[in-house]
């Protein structure tokens, strides 16, 4: 599961969950890829991207260190930004571990790189 | 010369696999035809965001993904956890990066999704069945027993369509003749959402079709 996943995902489908995000995230393996950088794409998916939660879970992981606290202006010209965007959203990945609620504290576990958000029939 | 779709290798994918799995059939392969045909338009229409509901074997959201290139951002969505592990190991024997999170339709994607999906693809559960013959705890069955007149899990999709789609998103839905597309249309079109079948062929007793949508400005 790569942060930008991460960054989509929510809880809100649980009964009693009013936001269901950001999801934690307590990970017991990650993995750092190496991938194709598109600059242009980056930009598209940025506008898309939930910043404060996509620092959340650089911080979950212990990897927060070169992350920019907040979007900078004329992000699509600046392709220092752009790259570490990309390495954030798109090389970082939750192997195994846990996605957690903030609201109930119910743990979605993340296997192989795979969420499993299915919530049991009195769970919705 | 780009705008072919090529199968993807699915040799790592073993005959046990397939007790859990569904295994691609004429189905599959019309999706894969069908949206062959529309990689033109969907290249026009420079998709960021592009989604599978019920990859099963990844085949389609892989060929798509390998076909249109890294300028997109591709997730799939499965039921079937089995099915879920399948289609990543397609993903990756095939070279293609794709996202995949074993979930019931988009509900963990619902709120933070609004009206971004360009591209959804949907191969549903279209058989019509009884619900005494759908064993919930067999994954299979999850992914063709649909129910009366095989509309059970189609029909709980198309309200989510104007929510989660983009304004130039398009919807890809293959169906069967009894899932009644004319009544299909006329739920869509409740929607706002134009309907129009692009590709159909029959496959033994089955009379398959792609049904492409597009939201339509009243």
């Amino acid at each position: 599961m790569k942060l930008l996943t991460h960054n989509i995902l929510t809880s809100k489908c649980l009964k009693g969950v009013t936001v269901g995000y950001p999801l934690g995230i307590v990970a017991k393996e990650v993995k750092v890829n190496e991938v194709e950088f598109n600059p242009e794409f980056i930009s598209r998916m940025i506008q898309k991207v939930d910043w404060p939660a996509l620092c959340k879970a650089a911080e979950n992981l212990g990897h927060l260190d070169n992350l920019p606290p907040a979007v900078v202006d004329d992000y699509e010209n600046n392709e220092d930004f752009l790259k570490k965007a990309h390495h954030f959203l798109m090389e970082i990945e939750v192997i195994n571990g846990d996605l957690i609620c903030p609201e109930t504290g119910r743990k979605f576990p993340v296997t192989d790189g795979i969420p499993n958000m299915l919530a049991n029939e009195d769970e919705v | 010369m780009m705008d072919k779709i090529e199968t993807p290798d699915l040799s790592h994918i073993s005959s046990s696999d397939y007790e859990n799995v569904y295994e691609p059939a004429e189905d599959s392969f019309l999706m894969l035809d069908a949206l062959e045909s529309e990689i033109p338009y969907i290249k026009a229409i420079k998709p960021t965001i592009c989604l599978e509901i019920g990859s099963g074997s990844g085949i389609v959201l892989t060929g798509l993904a390998k076909c249109l290139g890294s300028g997109c951002a591709y997730f799939s969505v499965d039921i079937n956890s089995h099915a879920a592990q399948v289609t990543r190991k397609t993903a990756s024997r095939n070279c293609v990066s794709l996202e995949v999170v074993n979930c019931d339709l988009v509900g963990p994607f619902l709120s933070r999704i609004q009206n971004e999906i360009d591209v959804l693809v949907f191969n549903p559960p279209y058989v019509p069945t009884d619900e005494s013959e759908i064993d919930p705890k067999s994954p299979i069955a999850l992914s063709w027993a649909g129910g009366l007149r095989g509309r059970k899990v189609m029909d709980r999709l198309f309200p989510l369509i104007p929510q989660i789609m983009s304004p130039n998103g398009t919807f890809y839905l293959l169906i069967v003749k009894e899932n009644d597309e004319d009544d299909i249309f006329k739920v869509m079109k409740s929607y706002k959402w134009h309907g129009s079948v692009i590709m159909e062929r029959k496959a033994g007793r089955e009379y398959l079709k792609v049904l492409k949508f597009k939201h339509v400005q009243m």
